[in-house]
């Protein structure tokens, strides 16, 4: 009777521990760019400031990663649902997306090179360059949980627990969160030009 | 599918709430934290034991950081003496010249800068939330363990591994990173700039980097187990002040730490890549560098977002442990719980709005400084609050003097002593004139350094029995408390008058300046005291070492009569803490001296219901 009393009520709210850990890591991040941000304002602001327009291919890779974004949340609700096959279809697809998006982005930066804007020299361009590539070092993070996701879709049993639900959506929700921070970062890019 | 099933065990196991229905201790498959040596003290997943890692790590560093200031400290009272005697440890860095030995004064400049490094990071943010965030989160909050152990015990090996980098530059031929705790610009992001600046400042950034991640795998899970994991009747208006302090500094760091590393990486960027980010204009041997248009105030900007912050992330879990360690041993409830929680979070607050004070000689906008001077003087209400209720809590205490309650009064006279002269260096008026001489030196020591000292001492010597079943030595104790207490306002208390008269911070030697040489013998004096002040923490160490296997064990579950629920567990408690189901909680942590018409009680544990009598009574008058 105790025992049964106690059940849940080690856990303060429903949303699980891992979840939550999560978006704390999420926060975390979000100050790590809000200070990148801040810098590319205070930098422009104090002058000696090159101003460019973004190579095409940055407006490619967002199209991938929104594109890639959208496969992994479909791939999501279908394993939810129980629809393994299309499951099984979506997830590399999101893969593929994701290693395209990183290419991209590298296509990205040498359209900058040809465009005369290096690491040295101005820092608008550096400035832009070190912010994507560390945005690209979190997709590349990205990446490793999907390829995890993949070999579990692949590996595994065709079972869906409540566990593996868990273990997608733990992936689903960050490759969201660097989706969105793209979409900031292009955004801001733009509005600073 | 075996392999799936057994990961879902692992869940199971790893938050113990389910594990209440099948009975934590139930599952036989081995406690895989305790299984072998490795398990058990290297590698172990278990909160108690990786706080006795931090503590001991911590204190490692605190020696090596004590020694260093003594270093310079005899280098700063005694310039013409003979170091010679140093040479077999500094090796080439005393120069021996007509037989008199001179400290090389690159590596005071690297002396002070690891000081400063080891001490505010390693030994009071990694030593003491560290220590005690991993100690008393679950056990006070009625946890298994906290929410990730796996990540728990990465932060661990992240902070090891940290210090192995800065242990491995000191012994670089270089010299470690000598360009101060706070490494602007250009001397960190020129490794031609000194040479402390070249292989040094490397490690030095590899290291903190690191020590970076192992803050925020901490942080997370502090976070994660408090909102998470509470035991049942464990609402927030019932933790005990200890908890609020953790969880906040937590917070702190979570959104402080990744703005310094952002800094952190674009020195990188200008270090190796050759951008320009924070360099501007810059000569070396009369060639002009190609990097322009940069700006170290941003440097700035970046590095005190954290900077201000850090020193709140020390100084919380110090006032947590005081509230505990004075309530406790007063035998009084703490004075003032919802001020003192609404305190912790003002002060966390505000940290976030007065970095820019660090910078009032940096070139900032005077009317700009004036919104930080006046967001800086608030803090002192908060801070003011926590104090009153200390020594309220204090008044007509039935008070035990034992060394953790020395400590923890010793705290407040150090939080008040330091405190005061912050609101001077808050004014910027006041600061202009004041900046970067031993006056500064004087406060912050006093404020975060001794008073974040003293924080930790009382958590040591209080929850020492929660960590190893037995008791530290109190004579000694009350030895060491005494001889830091005075040595501690030996050494700080002149520099405040050498901080009046201008004397810099920083300087190699004071000989060749008027105004400074006046202070030959106060120079002297201080060097004296910290030697000696030193000493007695060696006399610490000695008692913990001695105690862990030889001090008086602990024979009664709850020695001091405290409320919380650490004390409910089995003395010397396994992974999990508690044999059977948790405790669940039914009052909040300070029911002490209860004396109400229906009931006269020393103290209650947080366990005991709430008997409808009591509850009745306490409608009616408290509410």
């Amino acid at each position: 009777m105790m025992a049964k009393q106690l059940k849940y009520q080690n856990t303060r709210s429903k949303v699980h521990p891992h979840k939550f850990m999560l978006w704390v890591v999420m926060s975390s991040l979000c100050m790590m760019f809000a200070a990148f941000s801040s810098f590319y304002l205070v930098r422009q602001a104090s002058g000696n400031w090159h101003h460019f327009h973004l190579p095409q291919m940055f407006y490619i890779s967002t199209a991938i990663i929104v594109l890639s974004t959208i496969t992994l949340h479909i791939a999501y609700r279908a394993f939810k649902k129980g629809n393994i096959t299309l499951y099984k279809i979506l997830l590399p697809i999101t893969l593929i997306l994701g290693i395209a998006f990183i290419i991209s982005q590298y296509l990205g930066w040498l359209a900058l090179n040809d465009m005369g804007i290096y690491l040295t020299g101005n820092a608008s361009g550096a400035t832009i360059i070190v912010i994507s590539a560390l945005h690209a070092a979190h997709v590349l993070g990205g990446i490793v949980a999907l390829i995890l996701a993949n070999i579990h879709a692949f590996a595994l049993p065709n079972k869906v627990t409540k566990f593996r639900i868990l273990r997608l959506e733990l992936t689903l929700t960050y490759w969201h969160f660097v989706d969105a921070l793209w979409l900031y970062l292009l955004c801001f890019f733009l509005v600073m030009q | 599918m075996a392999d799936l099933k057994h990961n879902e065990g692992l869940l199971v196991e790893e938050y113990g709430y389910e594990a209440i229905e099948d009975g934590f201790h139930d599952h036989h498959h081995g406690d895989k934290y305790q299984s072998g040596f490795i398990t058990h003290y290297i590698f172990s997943q278990d909160h108690k034991m990786i706080a006795k890692q931090f503590l001991i790590t911590g204190m490692f560093w605190g020696i090596i950081g004590g020694l260093m200031s003594l270093v310079f400290r005899m280098q700063l009272g005694f310039p013409d003496s003979d170091m010679s005697w140093l040479q077999p440890i500094l090796r080439g860095w005393i120069s021996i010249d007509n037989g008199v030995g001179t400290l090389d004064p690159q590596f005071y400049y690297a002396l002070v800068t690891m000081h400063g490094t080891i001490l505010v990071f390693f030994v009071l943010t990694a030593g003491l939330s560290g220590t005690f965030s991993n100690l008393l989160i679950p056990l006070q909050l009625g946890a298994r363990d906290m929410a990730s152990p796996l990540l728990n015990m990465m932060s661990y090996w992240f902070f090891f591994l940290s210090g192995a980098i800065m242990f491995a530059s000191l012994f670089l031929s270089t010299g470690p990173f000598s360009g101060g705790w706070t490494a602007y610009p250009p001397l960190s992001a020129l490794p031609q700039a000194s040479s402390g600046s070249a292989g040094g400042m490397t490690l030095w950034l590899l290291s903190l980097v690191f020590f970076v991640v192992s803050v925020l795998l901490g942080g997370i899970n502090y976070i994660t187990t408090v909102l998470n994991l509470r035991t049942k009747g464990m609402s927030l208006w019932r933790m005990p002040l200890t908890i609020w302090a953790f969880f906040v500094t937590a917070i702190l760091g979570l959104l402080s730490f990744p703005v310094l590393v952002s800094g952190f990486l674009l020195v990188m960027c200008d270090r190796g890549l050759g951008t320009s980010f924070f360099l501007d204009q810059i000569y070396i041997g009369g060639q002009a560098l190609e990097q322009v248009g940069g700006s170290p105030i941003l440097y700035q900007h970046l590095f005190w977002f954290l900077g201000h912050p850090e020193v709140y992330i020390i100084i919380l879990p110090a006032m947590g442990l005081v509230s505990e360690v004075l309530s406790v041993n007063a035998r009084k409830p703490i004075f003032g719980y919802h001020a003192m929680v609404l305190s912790i979070l003002a002060i966390g607050f505000l940290s976030f709005i007065v970095w820019a004070h660090h910078m009032f000689m940096a070139g900032v906008n005077p009317f700009i400084s004036n919104i930080f001077v006046i967001f800086t003087l608030i803090i002192a209400v908060p801070s003011a609050v926590k104090v009153f209720n200390w020594i309220s809590t204090l008044y007509k205490g039935n008070i035990r003097f034992n060394s953790g309650m020395l400590f923890a009064i010793g705290f407040v006279s150090l939080f008040i002593s330091g405190g005061l002269t912050g609101i001077f260096l808050g004014n910027s008026a006041i600061d202009i004139p004041m900046h970067d001489t031993y006056f500064v030196v004087a406060h912050f020591h006093i404020v975060m350094g001794v008073a974040a000292f003293f924080g930790m001492f009382a958590g040591v010597y209080h929850w020492f029995p929660k960590m190893y079943g037995r008791f530290m030595n109190d004579t000694l104790g009350k030895l060491h408390f005494w001889g830091t207490l005075i040595g501690a306002y030996a050494v700080f208390w002149p520099m405040h008058y050498m901080g009046m008269a201008g004397v810099p911070r920083r300087y190699y030697s004071f000989a060749t300046f008027d105004f400074s040489n006046q202070f030959d013998l106060t120079n002297q004096f201080i060097t004296i005291a910290a030697i000696i002040t030193f000493g007695f923490q060696i006399l610490f160490v000695v008692n913990f070492f001695y105690s862990i296997f030889y001090g008086k064990k602990q024979k009664q579950k709850n020695p001091y009569g405290a409320t919380t629920l650490e004390w409910t567990t089995p003395i010397d408690a396994g992974h999990g803490n508690w044999p059977g189901g948790i405790p669940t909680v039914h009052r909040w942590a300070y029911d002490y001296g209860k004396n109400d018409g229906t009931m006269d009680r020393e103290f209650i544990p947080q366990t005991e219901p709430v008997s409808p009598e009591e509850k009745e009574y306490d409608d009616k008058h408290l509410h």
